[in-house]
């Protein structure tokens, strides 16, 4: 029962996560800025994937919250270095 | 003999508790092939570690460890602190330039990643010769405590276990 | 007595839960109020990663006493996202560095070499390397 009312608050904390990092993300200012948006986007998404496996009781959605985690990673870095050098691989 | 079968043994034990959180269960089979592949990846992969970093001291790297994760929680809430209850004008963000005494690339990395990961303290950039390192800190009223403090607490520990 | 350590059970993963919730919105409040870039950097890239790994080592938990099943795979994502976390850090400052912040903005290097970003380093050498 305690455990239902913190997943929700955990629920709300994370899901206003989501949205303060969309806002960021549309207002900028900078490239910086809409890229470490995503990335927080990215980790807060993997919060919530955890928390809704705890909500179904299944161990079934660590797999997609892995693969996210890594995809989130390699992203946020491509992204970065295209910024930097205009390039991925050099 | 045993140099030949573990040219590596920390990736293979690394290898090892990877696999076995991978699969998420301990039964002897997936042990079984976790050590395997704990064997045969590091002596495949061998050739592209040509020279890397010696640990020389195993049980530092422990406390180091430890040290570090106390650090991230307690000043984890000082960041809270500062980003809930401070105004905007009132918080001084400061560059600190911490010269390196540490050479190996590999215990510089583990340094810039230590300083990014206490809150507070975000590592930009280095120096050219990767002699002095660029920290931005979030609010510091002093930047020499922070330099002081980074050397002293982790540059120091860093340089007994990758000497 | 199994009652009581049931509610213990419950009320370690609920502390943990909230914990993680309450630094992931410390997190997201700092990305939106802090003034420029590199402070707004401090807060998610920190804050959330904590967030993260408490809502993991909840879920460890939860599967662990509640449910009575073995669960240590969340660590393998905590460890990834602690691992992976700085260099994030680093690339989107090093991102808004080139963007915005100029030689002149930023202390002496007090090397004979400026900062990595706008100076080309010295020769390597094959053991300096």
């Amino acid at each position: 029962m305690i455990v239902t009312y913190a997943l929700i608050f955990a629920f709300a904390c994370f899901g206003f996560g989501l949205l303060s990092t969309m806002w960021r993300m549309l207002i900028g200012p900078t490239q910086a800025d809409r890229i470490l948006a995503l990335d927080t986007m990215v980790i807060n998404f993997i919060a919530l994937i955890v928390l809704y496996g705890i909500w179904q009781g299944t161990a079934l959605y660590f797999e997609a919250s892995m693969l996210i985690a890594m995809v989130g990673f390699v992203s946020t870095v491509a992204l970065c270095r295209f910024v930097l050098r205009g390039d991925i691989i050099e | 003999m045993l140099r030949r079968v573990f040219p590596h043994p920390i990736l293979s034990l690394t290898l090892v508790i990877v696999w076995l959180m991978l699969v998420n269960k301990v039964t002897l089979g997936n042990l079984f092939l976790g050590v395997l592949f704990g064997v045969v990846i590091p002596v495949m992969t061998a050739p592209y570690w040509p020279n890397r970093p010696k640990l020389r001291a195993p049980l530092m790297a422990v406390e180091y460890a430890l040290v570090v994760l106390w650090d991230i929680i307690v000043a984890n809430f000082e960041v809270a602190a500062i980003v809930l209850f401070k105004r905007n004008d009132r918080i001084r963000s400061q560059w600190v330039v911490v010269p390196l005494e540490l050479r190996s690339p590999e215990a510089i990395t583990v340094l810039a990643g230590t300083i990014t990961m206490t809150p507070g303290t975000v590592s930009a950039t280095l120096a050219a010769d990767g002699g002095s390192l660029l920290v931005h800190a979030l609010h510091t009223d002093d930047p020499d405590a922070v330099r002081d403090e980074i050397k002293t607490r982790y540059e120091r520990r860093l340089m007994e276990i990758f000497r | 007595m199994d009652q009581d350590l049931s509610l213990l059970a419950e009320l370690l993963v609920a502390f943990f839960l909230v914990i993680g919730g309450f630094f992931a919105l410390v997190g997201s409040i700092g990305l939106i109020r802090l003034q420029n870039t590199l402070q707004r950097l401090h807060a998610p890239t920190k804050a959330t990663t904590v967030g993260v790994g408490g809502a993991l080592i909840g879920s460890m938990l939860y599967f662990l006493l509640i449910e009575n099943q073995l669960s240590f795979h969340e660590l393998l994502i905590t460890l990834f996202l602690f691992l992976t976390a700085p260099i994030t850090a680093n690339f989107i400052a090093k991102t808004y560095m080139q963007d915005k912040v100029r030689r002149k903005d930023l202390p002496e290097s007090g090397r004979d070499y400026g900062w990595a970003l706008y100076d080309h380093p010295p020769e390597m050498t094959e053991e300096g390397k």
